[in-house]
């Protein structure tokens, strides 16, 4: 006998064929807004998991981790079968988290997806964290419908009447609007607005189980007054069986979010940057299941049982079982052992996935987030990089409780740096203590647990605010010499323009040594000098390296040393060895030995690293701090309490606000005095407050700090307390 | 006062008898072994033979912390120097930090593999142009310069000496065979034509040793000839006077049809 489950696999295997039913959605929001319990819900709805479970189990958090905080912490991919009007659709769903710390995940699994489906909760209206995962979306031109969620509080809660009801939810769609007016991609951002009246904005309550959008509330005959009375008689479940959640979001998915043939016409231009003409640009943009192979990693978890399992989406070809693949990026090759499609939230194997679907293949061994994948033997350029928005700001010095597990503590590391790549570990064999950085006290705090799930006792050091060094004056000309003093390298040191710190910050410029002229327009237009723009070499940590000199023999020989110079300066400024950021280097002139061996990379390298370290220490070096927006919503008469507690961590209150009795407070505080923030702030609002944070770049450490700052720093790093003068770079 | 003092080209016995006695009139005697080794000797035979105590310095302690600049200001200091002390190497930039800080100097000499290696592979002296090094390959560094020297000076019909990278911190040699792979390599990205398999390379190793070698011959040929120990240089000889044919067909091996052209 076929069993019912066999059916929906049998299915979901045709469907994969046919991109035309296929909708690849990705669920964001603010933390806390309902993803979870929403994806749990559409799961249920269309059959996959038991709707007993649905809604208080929180299917999708996986981690034990994840039940126990109440927060989603990993991407988490699903697959359903919906039926709506005469055709089936194959949904693939992704499930993203929503705090702060997890932001890289939201931006690895954008690149999986076509459309996203943004959830707000009615009653705290579009927070930081949406306008951030809405950003996310619309940099990758994945497209948005709305979901206004919690709307049963709004009724029983506040006691809105119909008519403050839709003012209400017209306030929040006016204001998701007007951020897809400001961030989605100019030729679609009319097309793309949310509109009421056509149904790609519906609202409801996804704990409840029940949805409506304008045509469904059309067919039904169900209007606002209704949804009151629904409500107010605690009778929603009626409404859930009259109108499902799952049906109505699954419609509204369906019909407007694009396929995956509809989006990789429009979206494969702008994350590959091959040529379109090739035959595995036109097997991209017509989603051909036999053009080349081409997949982008967005995901790396590791099984248990089956080993590393990698996650991606197939933009063209067809990948198949036991073939051998290509990472273009690492130059690596393997063999498939298995690649399969998600069932619920199961993994079910099959030989092959074709082009426009969302694949999990075992046995894709040094595997990362971001790399592509082609066959072996039919090599493709590679994807854009995946652009995290955020970086890393704290980091923990990790130890093995036992030496035993030492030489284990380093795979699991490596491991943890691969599934997530917005940690960034750093391993230290010498020493046996590594440093592991992330984006925020928690997120530390969930990967310290990671490791000791995989069988590893560790101990952590408190957690330590990552710095950056940069300059606010001018320097030069400043000579490097190499240490046989046969090499000079003369060097100019100034700020970074701000309009070009910003555009690498954004993404807008990409970081990496330069190839190609297009670099060069991008940056005159953005102001720099036309004879500078064209002779930018590198650009690296948020500066620029320019070569202004003309004919100097044999510099070509030594272009990539000088580069490296600069980069691994960089990477450990003069000041505390924190990265350096924001500064603009000209080579302005050079002298290089005759031969060979006396200008290799022993004498080139510390000569330029000197150059650049003297000239910093010359142009007002400065130590710069992470800081982060704090976002605080209490009841009125809290609001004096957490105010106090935002200006006793050196914190400025940004904007409040009022509604009714809440207050909403926005602050910038430094990370370094949000330790503990959660537990006081919890005491000071006697634990009726929400609040909510977001990384919001470095800035300037006030000056009387700087010294005792950089001190701890240095001496943290058993470095002499003082850093050397420029004396010390350039003598 | 600073004496820099050459050790010559192989064993403790390359050292001159005028450098021998400013050893021993120094208070302290330092050597360098970074630029070059002596492999027929040791530095306890070379202390018996002088009676002196040597430390043997490193770059950084050369380059970075001046210690003999520093302490010629206070004492009679002698600095021992593979070779010719001031010659392929770099330290005249020494020479010049002495003078701006008025110390005495002198410089005492020893053979260099820049007069031996023309001398001994028979050709002549005043035919060789621009001197290059290769140097050992690595991550963003596989200069092509020494393949422009030799192209330019055969150009104007000079020959090259090619010396070969010395990392005596990490004790790795170059070998002639080595060498001539990296400039084949070169031509291989380059494809100008100059260093071809058919053409005539000469090999030297452990020049100033009581058994030095010398062989000439078709790059194909040499590739993979073991010549045995380091120190390896090699030359690439341009258009040949008759006599230096006659040389390397006689003392170095070579084919005789070079005595045709």
């Amino acid at each position: 006998m076929v069993s019912r489950r066999d059916k929906m696999i049998s299915k979901i295997k045709e469907l994969m064929y046919q991109p035309e039913y296929i909708r690849n959605i990705g669920i964001v929001a603010h933390i806390d807004h309902g993803k979870t319990t929403l994806s749990d819900n559409l799961l249920a709805g269309a059959g996959m998991i038991s709707s007993e479970l649905a809604g208080d189990q929180r299917f999708l958090d996986f981690d034990e981790q994840e039940q126990a905080r109440g927060i989603t912490i990993d991407a988490a991919n699903v697959s359903m079968v919906h039926a709506y009007e005469d055709n089936e659709y194959l949904i693939n769903l992704i499930d993203t988290p929503g705090h702060v710390d997890f932001g890289g995940d939201v931006t690895r699994a954008m690149r999986a997806v076509d459309g996203a489906v943004v959830v707000v909760c009615a009653v705290e209206g579009i927070m930081p964290q949406t306008e951030t995962v809405l950003r996310q979306a619309l940099k990758e031109n994945v497209r948005p419908v709305l979901f206004i969620n919690k709307v049963d509080r709004l009724i029983n809660e506040l006691k809105l009447d119909p008519n403050e009801l839709q003012a209400r939810f017209i306030k929040t769609i006016a204001s998701a609007n007007k951020l897809i007016k400001n961030m989605a991609p100019e030729e679609l951002k009319d097309k793309w607005q949310v509109r009421v009246e056509d149904g790609s904005v519906a609202f409801g309550s996804a704990y409840h189980n029940w949805a409506l959008n304008v045509p469904v509330m059309q067919e039904t005959g169900i209007n606002f007054k209704d949804v009151l009375e629904y409500c107010n008689n605690e009778n929603q479940k009626e409404l859930a069986q009259k109108v499902p959640l799952a049906d109505v979001l699954l419609g509204m998915v369906v019909e407007h979010l694009p396929s995956p043939d509809e989006s990789q016409a429009y979206r494969v231009p702008t994350i590959w940057p091959g040529d379109l003409d090739s035959e595995e640009g036109q097997g991209m943009l017509n989603t051909d299941p036999d053009g080349p192979l081409a997949v982008m990693i967005t995901d790396v978890s590791i099984d248990k049982h089956a080993g590393e399992i990698a996650t991606g989406r197939v933009y063209g070809g067809t990948i198949e079982k036991g073939t051998e693949i290509f990472f273009v990026g690492s130059h690596g090759k393997n063999r498939i052992q298995q690649v399969g499609v998600y069932f619920g939230p199961e993994r079910v194997n099959t030989d092959r996935v074709p082009a426009g679907n969302i694949v999990a293949i075992t046995g894709a061994r040094n595997a990362v987030a971001g790399e592509t994948v082609c066959n072996t033997g039919r090599k493709i350029e590679a994807f854009e990089g995946l652009e995290h928005i955020s970086e890393p700001v704290v980091t923990v010095a990790v130890e093995a409780k036992n030496t035993k597990d030492l030489p284990k503590l380093i795979e699991v590391l490596r491991q943890v740096g691969k599934e997530d790549p917005t940690v960034k570990v750093d391993i230290n064999e010498e020493t046996g203590e590594h440093l592991i950085s992330g984006m925020g006290e928690l997120h530390l705090e969930i990967i310290t647990y990671r490791i000791n799930d995989k069988g590893v006792e560790i101990e952590t050091s408190e957690p330590i605010v990552v710095y950056r060094e940069t300059i606010a004056g001018k320097a030069g000309p400043v000579e490097g010499k190499s240490p046989n003093k046969h090499n000079r390298f003369y060097i100019e040191i100034e700020p970074l323009e701000d309009a070009i710190f910003q555009a690498i910050q954004d993404g807008d410029i990409k970081e990496g040594r330069v190839k190609g002229k297009e670099m060069a327009a991008k940056l005159i237009e953005l102001g720099l000098e036309k004879d500078q723009a064209r002779k930018v070499w590198d650009i690296n940590n948020r500066s620029l390296f320019i070569n202004s000199t003309r004919g100097i023999q044999y510099l070509d020989e030594i272009k990539e040393l000088l580069m490296e110079g600069f980069e691994s300066a960089l990477d450990d400024g003069p000041i505390a060895k924190e990265k350096v950021m924001g500064i603009k280097i000209r080579l302005m002139d050079a002298k290089i030995h005759e031969d060979a061996v006396h200008r290799g990379p022993a004498q080139v390298l510390p000569a330029i690293r000197k150059a650049v370290y003297g000239a910093i220490m010359m142009a007002q070096p400065t130590l710069l701090e992470p800081v982060q927006k704090v976002f605080i919503n209490v009841p009125q008469d809290y609001m004096g309490s957490s105010t106090r507690e935002v200006q006793n961590r050196r914190g400025q209150i940004v904007d409040m606000s009022q509604e009714g009795d809440m207050a909403t407070l926005e602050s910038k505080v430094p990370v370094a005095e949000m330790f503990g923030f959660a537990g006081d702030i919890r005491s000071a609002a006697e634990g009726r407050c929400l609040w909510s944070t977001e990384n919001a770049g470095f800035e300037r450490l006030p000056r009387e700090m700087q010294n005792q700052i950089i001190k701890e720093i240095r001496q943290r790093k058993g470095l002499t307390p003082d850093p050397y003068g420029p004396d010390h770079y350039l003598g | 006062m600073l004496y820099f003092i050459g050790l010559g080209l192989y064993d403790e016995k390359d050292i001159s008898l005028k450098g021998l006695e400013a050893m021993k009139v120094a208070d302290v005697v330092y050597a360098e072994f970074y630029t070059a080794r002596l492999f027929g000797t040791t530095i306890s035979a070379l202390e018996e033979l002088s009676g002196c105590e040597i430390k043997i310095l490193t770059r950084e302690q050369v380059e970075e912390e001046n210690i003999p600049l520093n302490e010629a200001k206070i004492k009679n200091v002698a600095f021992l120097i593979a070779g010719d002390p001031l010659i392929a190497t770099t330290h005249t930039d020494m020479m010049i930090e002495a003078k701006k800080m008025d110390l005495e100097t002198q410089v005492i000499h020893s053979s260099s593999i820049l007069s031996a290696g023309p001398g001994i592979s028979g050709l002549q002296a005043y035919k060789f142009g621009k001197v290059t090094t290769i140097p050992f390959p690595e991550e963003n560094y596989f200069p092509h310069s020494p393949y422009h020297v030799i192209k330019n000076n055969l150009e104007q019909d000079f020959h090259t000496l090619v010396l070969l990278d010395i990392r005596a911190h990490e004790d790795r040699y170059m070998t002639a065979n080595q060498g001539l792979e990296y400039l084949l390599k070169v031509e291989n990205e380059r494809g100008e034509g100059i260093i071809r398999e058919d053409i005539i390379a000469v090999a030297l190793a452990r020049v100033g040793s009581p058994n030095p070698l010398v062989r000439a011959d078709k790059i194909k040929n040499l590739l993979n000839e073991d010549f045995g120990g380091p120190l390896h240089s090699l030359i690439i000889p341009s258009k040949l006077h008759f006599l230096e044919a006659e040389y390397l067909v006689a003392v170095a091996g070579a084919p005789e049809e070079i005595l045709e052209e």
